[in-house]
């Protein structure tokens, strides 16, 4: 078959030719007169685009994380506001930490529904007759899905932001301070978020790798606090400093402990856990059976 | 051209697939024949690249489908009607299987009005009928225009509008020089439709012929005769005079008289000779279900029992008055030429010329509890 560089343009609504019969040529050639095309990564990533704009999860999960930031964010500057309380030295952005402590389980959510969906209905099997290579479709879902919640996360704890500086005084808040807040907190959420995709392309099932993930993100935080024993103690002090929602305080320098990550070291932490779940989901689905 | 060679598909201890070696020619309809759980899809799934063989492997024009050049554009193909995100509506699960294959977004538009779903594209596939869903299902099998098309099960649900549509649009595929491999049970869909026949049971192969060849190699012709019935003693005398003329009589449950071995202006001098006269005389020609169950009756897995009810029954006596009480079953019937219904489990009357009811090979892994009535299986995947 011949694969022309560039297909020629086809007039908008202009139908394509039926395939005639008996082209002529021997048995088993036949030729399809719709340009023949060879497709890349680009193709499989407006793919999945329109696969994920395409179900109300997506909405409902983006929809409902949107409104828990908003309404946290809102909320806890309105109670600390109302409370008279001095916040000389309080960061007032860290505020934003409940409503994206929440939120990151709506993104959780949808990076699992992201693959599992597809297996839980069946679809993978048609996705990956029209694409046999595993990686383009796992790198596509990837990267649609990283670059959607992350431009929404970081849009949506921006706006909580001003709102939430507007409203109170406070140490005002610097550049840094803001970036973190921000695109760290945005970033450190999406790869969470990755990290649930990879989990859910390594699981399979929607309700068991959404609990399994909840449990990474919530479990290592109340384990600890229940661990009295002192012989425990160095374990409960590294649950506490490197369970998520520390982590994800420190990017706020409102940590529960004053050691453990701090400034952007909970992301690469974050990064290097992913890039493994990831790697585990390449070869999952390249050597098991769909 | 697909060409499997020594495939073999092991589940654990299960072997779903064993050492089938078939190819799959270009312009002809191939129909994939074989009970439930025989493995087609598990071979459908190999040929797709989505489970890997055991041993042995399966190529489509001389490549494995994952290493295919630009595969979507080559090959297309309905495994699962009900393989669709529910939420999408028709219009966008086809757009972006297009959009992956590099298929310009008309083409999606054109295939919608190929399978007739053009008014319901928008809709989601949620709340489609079983045929709805077959019909999406072909058009994304179509959507690529590819030269190897394969069909799990096509007709499943659809209207009879649908099967002639179905029917014709292979027919017309392989017209034009595509290669298509249809699975089905529709025996009946498959004698019009199907040009070759690649038939397996428990995962072997069991026959690679055309259509005419497997009827006429797995079954008999045979005439069906009946006497008058003011004189029953001339069943008698003619079975006895067509035995002696070496022709085998098998009698029906009507009365009727199935003769093989015997033409029938033969029989007709047989019966005049002995002075019977007949009622009816006529010619039967085995159909492609009949040869069918000749064939795969030693590889069924799954066979349904009678509806036995035991235990639950009132007593009899307590039965409807004026009702007929609980009478035996009728004895079956052996199937009318044109009429498609399953025989009567347990009791093959094809299988009654080739062996003698006893024993079926497959009794060991027939359900046991005989009062279940859901005993088909439900799902074909054999994991």
């Amino acid at each position: 078959m011949t694969t022309p560089a560039t297909p020629p343009p086809q007039a908008p609504g202009q139908p394509f030719q039926q395939p005639q019969q008996g082209l002529g040529g021997p048995a088993g050639t036949y030729a399809s007169p719709i340009p023949v095309r060879s497709p890349g990564l680009g193709d499989a990533i407006a793919s999945e685009w329109t696969k994920i704009r395409s179900v109300r999860s997506t909405m409902w999960t983006l929809g409902v994380m949107i409104v828990l930031l908003l309404a946290v964010g809102l909320l806890s500057a309105f109670a600390v506001g109302a409370s008279d309380a001095e916040l000389e030295d309080t960061p007032v952005l860290s505020l934003g930490f409940f409503g994206v402590l929440l939120g990151s389980i709506c993104v959780i959510t949808l990076g699992v529904l992201t693959i599992s969906s597809e297996y839980g209905t069946g679809m993978i099997r048609t996705t990956l007759t029209a694409c046999p290579s595993r990686s383009r479709v796992l790198i596509a879902k990837s990267v649609v899905f990283f670059l959607l919640t992350f431009s929404i996360t970081a849009v949506t704890t921006g706006i909580v932001g001003l709102l939430q500086t507007a409203m109170l005084g406070g140490a005002t808040p610097g550049g840094d301070d803001w970036l973190r807040a921000t695109v760290g907190v945005a970033l450190y959420v999406a790869t969470l978020g990755l990290l649930s995709l990879a989990v859910g392309a390594l699981v399979r099932h929607s309700a068991g790798a959404i609990t399994l993930m909840i449990a990474v993100v919530l479990l290592p935080l109340v384990l600890a606090m229940f661990m009295f024993s002192p012989s425990l103690a160095d374990l409960q002090q590294a649950l506490l400093e490197y369970s998520i929602p520390s982590q994800l305080a420190a990017f706020y320098d409102a940590s529960v402990t004053p050691s453990g990550p701090s400034g952007w070291e909970p992301l690469w932490i974050v990064l290097g856990v992913t890039a493994v779940a990831m790697t585990g989901a390449f070869a999952s689905l390249d050597r098991r059976d769909v | 051209m697909i060409e499997a060679v020594g495939l073999t598909k092991r589940y654990g201890a299960k072997t779903a697939v064993h050492n089938l070696s078939f190819q799959v020619r270009p312009g002809a309809v191939t129909g994939f024949l074989g009970p439930n759980g025989s493995g087609k899809s598990t071979t459908m799934r190999m040929m797709l690249g989505l489970d890997r063989p055991t041993s042995g492997h399966v190529t489509i024009g001389g490549h494995a489908f994952r290493s295919l050049p630009n595969a979507p554009r080559q090959v297309g193909a309905l495994l699962d009607a009900k393989a669709v995100h529910g939420g999408r509506s028709a219009r966008n699960h086809l757009l972006c299987l297009a959009q992956l294959a590099g298929i310009p977004a008309a083409r999606v538009d054109e295939v919608l009005g190929v399978v007739g779903l053009q008014d319901v594209a928008k809709r989601r596939s949620k709340g489609f009928s079983l045929g709805m869903g077959q019909r999406l299902g072909i058009a994304a099998a179509l959507l690529g225009d590819p030269q190897v098309l394969l069909f799990d099960e096509p007709v499943n649900g659809l209207d009879p509008e649908g099967i002639l549509w179905v029917r014709n649009l292979m027919k017309r595929l392989a017209s034009e020089g595509r290669t298509v491999f249809v699975s089905s049970h529709l025996m009946s869909e498959m004698a019009v439709t199907a040009d070759h026949l690649i038939v397996i049971g428990r995962g072997q192969l069991l026959s690679d012929m055309s259509v005419k060849d497997f009827i006429s190699a797995n079954s008999a012709d045979f005439a069906r005769v009946r006497v008058s019935t003011d004189r029953p003693e001339g069943r008698e005398k003619l079975t006895a005079s067509l035995t002696e003329a070496g022709g085998r009589v098998m009698p029906e449950a009507d009365g009727a008289l199935r003769v093989t071995g015997l033409g029938l202006p033969r029989i007709s001098d047989l019966a005049h000779a002995a002075e019977v006269r007949l009622w009816e005389l006529s010619p039967h020609q085995a159909s492609l279900e009949e040869a069918y169950m000749r064939m795969t009756q030693a590889a069924v897995d799954y066979r349904s029992t009678a509806d036995a009810k035991a235990g639950l029954q009132p007593p009899p006596g307590y039965g409807a008055p004026g009702l007929p009480g609980h009478v035996a079953p009728p004895p079956p019937e052996v199937p009318q030429q044109g009429w498609y219904a399953p025989p009567p489990p347990g009791q093959n009357p094809y299988a009654a010329p080739a062996a003698p009811h006893g024993p079926v090979p497959a009794a060991g892994t027939a359900p046991a509890a005989p009062a279940d009535p859901t005993t088909r299986e439900t799902s074909e995947d054999p994991r």
